[in-house]
């Protein structure tokens, strides 16, 4: 197996080393954008992560599931913090397949899905019901599950910054841009399969924001940084109380090393 | 563990239980008043260091296996439920996913230890090939843990160490067979590899409960690589090293505590964050960190049977360094010609290390990393077969000290001639 990966690396080296021509579909560096919940201390805005709700809901949700994601997380101490009752709303308006009914049904009159209503233990309802239906939709491309993307991608919440803003630009010649895929240069190999998803005012923001892409696109990150760790505040908080207790613990335990060592060298 | 024991019963209770079942006298005399050399420095406090690695790994890993689901179809959301589910879950899957990553930077320093101040010679050659079996043995468990998130890198690793048994001539797919229980790695191959990942630190355990036993009958070696000769040479183990020891335990443990606290992920890799795709292959497979210098040997030789070999030989090669070091002198610091290939092969290794990580085709100002990991595969090999048994015989080692205790307390402590 590594020797075809070794022998496939070769070939293509030599393939680029020979035909310098030939285009370096490399995808960019990403973005250089700042974010709140950087560094040691860095938490969520809590703004932004309410926004990038809207965003993912009205605008991801459409294609991509969110699956690890609980409608009782977005009421929690460290992610969005809707109140529990704006929680238990955002969960109603999620629809379900239901359980079979009393008679043992499991489609309606019409041979429809039955579907209820979603609780606050429900976990994100998912745009198709399974992966060939979101394939068939969307060119034969699968849109990823977003509960993880951030943390599942090289580069972070920079990268997935830079795909959402990173398209509309001119291609380079020389390049061609597949039938049915975008350009993007952030994307490794340039064609990507998302249509641009974030256009200014594709939504409206209730607290009066601004929605440019990059400000849509910077909330909707947010928003996907706690959904792939929604307890770094916790985390962060926690290490710091453990850091001090030791710093503390060591700076007795060097006193009491002095101390033992002191006739002994 | 070996010799007299100074151990008294203080108490009825103690007296009673110490004619029945001499534990008592075994702590005493192995953990308290054991006589350590005075001179230990701060590479010496990394088998403590170990033990707690071992125990941090066993407590977390207990828990994790409370709350994880072995199966193909439920792995991979049952730990990410223990991330966000289990009170407190994603500090114990950190600590147990960044501790095995700690474990093997402190058995690295351990081994390297062992190699600069010749610890491995007579007659303590037991003590270093019991140490390689441990290193062995953890680089197994680590293997079979890092499948168990069942990830993209989780299967795709599994896939492509279990094909390096197919490399054996006539019944290699066989065994490949018989490992995954399959024909590829799936379901089975996850449920075995769970039981194993369970079963084996308790073996380590067992093991590194031989490899202190063999340490208690020499006693440690020391930076000067000199027997102990007076009682002046030594300390008691308790308080003087039991204090060293926690001190340096606690800088290590703050260190690992930036690490499950500030940077959870960074020894991971994001492609585990995927769940596993038999249909998908990763751009480029790469193990973790601390296997990376054998990986690099592996895919540096083009030939699937030999590159297995190789591999395998880095390791085999460690039991064997007891003999191939002829000299008589134990600690580099004594040996001037040593001490600059031992630094040597400490960077090769590092280098070795830096070639597995980077993509198979990559090239450092021109030349093809494959052709650096070559290189540095044939030092490897060189420094313990070549060079070891050489420098021995021709190198003039400097005047080693009289004592331990005259090398620490000055001419004053030097016993009356």
């Amino acid at each position: 197996m590594y020797l075809k990966t070794l022998s496939l690396g070769l070939v293509v080296g030599l393939l680029a080393s020979t035909s310098a021509m030939a285009l370096d579909t490399k995808r960019l560096e990403p973005k250089d954008e700042k974010f709140s919940f950087e560094g040691p201390f860095g938490t969520y805005d809590r703004g932004s992560l309410q926004r990038g709700y809207q965003v993912y809901k009205e605008v991801c949700a459409a294609c991509h599931s969110a699956n690890h994601l609980a409608f009782h997380d977005l009421a929690e101490a460290g992610g969005p913090e809707f109140t529990e009752a704006q929680a238990r709303a955002l969960a109603t308006a999620g629809k379900l397949p239901a359980d079979p009914n009393d008679k043992g049904e499991t489609t309606d009159d019409k041979g429809a899905p039955l579907m209820r209503s979603a609780t606050l233990a429900d976990h994100f309802p998912s745009p198709f019901p399974n992966e060939q239906a979101a394939r068939a939709n969307n060119g034969g491309a699968l849109p990823p599950d977003l509960s993880m993307v951030v943390k599942a991608r090289e580069g972070g919440p920079q990268y997935v910054y830079s795909i959402l803003t990173g398209f509309g630009g001119t291609p380079p010649h020389g390049f061609k841009v597949t039938d049915g895929k975008y350009y993007n240069p952030y994307f490794e190999g340039w064609n990507i399969s998302m249509p641009p998803p974030l256009k200014a005012n594709t939504v409206s923001y209730s607290d009066g924001t601004k929605a440019t892409v990059e400000q849509e696109a910077h909330d909707v990150v947010t928003f996907l940084t706690w959904a792939s760790e929604p307890k770094m505040e916790e985390r962060k908080r926690f290490g710091f109380g453990v850091l001090a207790f030791l710093v503390l613990l060591a700076g007795v335990l060097f006193a009491a090393y002095r101390k033992v060592w002191k006739d002994a060298h | 563990m070996s010799g007299p024991s100074t151990y008294t019963p203080k108490s009825g209770i103690e007296k009673w239980i110490d004619q029945r079942l001499p534990l008592p006298r075994l702590m005493h005399d192995t953990m308290q008043t054991f006589p350590t050399p005075r001179n230990l420095n701060i590479w010496y406090t990394f088998g403590g260091i170990l033990t707690f690695c071992l125990a941090i790994q066993i407590v977390t890993g207990v828990v994790l296996a409370m709350h994880y689901v072995a199966n193909a179809g439920l792995a991979f959301d049952s730990v990410e439920s223990i991330m966000r589910d289990v009170n407190y879950g994603w500090l114990i899957r950190y600590m147990h996913a960044n501790g095995a990553s700690m474990f093997f930077l402190a058995v690295y320093i351990h081994m390297f230890r062992g190699l600069y101040y010749g610890s491995y010679k007579a007659p303590r050659e037991l003590i270093w090939i019991i140490g390689v079996l441990i290193y062995l043995l953890m680089m197994a468990t680590a293997f079979f843990g890092y499948v168990l998130p069942w990830g993209q890198m989780s299967f795709w690793g599994a896939t492509v160490i279990t094909n390096l048994f197919s490399a054996i001539p006539v019944i290699g797919t066989h065994i490949a067979t018989w490992l995954w229980g399959d024909f590829a790695v799936g379901d089975a191959t996850l449920n075995r590899f769970f039981s194993l990942h369970y079963l084996l630190p308790f073996i380590i355990a067992a093991v590194v409960g031989l490899h202190i036993w063999a340490l208690h009958v020499p006693g440690n070696n020391n930076p000067l690589g000199i027997d102990v000769k007076t009682p002046q040479d030594t300390v008691p183990f308790h308080p003087y090293y039991t204090v060293k020891d926690a001190f340096y335990l606690v800088l290590f443990v703050i260190l690992f505590a930036v690490f499950v606290f500030y940077a959870p992920n960074f020894f991971g890799n994001p492609d585990n964050y995927q769940p596993a795709n038999p249909l998908v292959t990763p751009p480029d497979i790469v193990p973790e960190w601390y296997l990376l210098p054998f990986y690099a040997m592996l895919r540096s030789i083009p030939n699937k049977l030999m590159g297995v070999i190789v591999m395998g030989g880095a390791i085999v090669t460690l039991v064997f360094i007891p003999w191939l070091d002829t000299s008589r002198v134990r600690s580099c610091s004594f040996r001037p010609m040593m001490k600059q290939f031992f630094w040597a092969f400490a960077v090769v290794c590092v280098l070795l290390g830096y070639c597995g990580s980077q993509p198979v085709d990559a090239a450092i100002a021109g030349v093809p990393l494959v052709w650096v990991a070559r290189l540095a595969t044939l030092y490897y090999f060189g420094f313990f077969w070549l060079i070891m048994p050489i420098i021995g015989l021709i190198e003039t080692p400097k005047k080693l000290p009289a004592s331990i205790a005259q090398s620490v307390l000055g001419a004053s402590a030097a016993p009356a001639e």
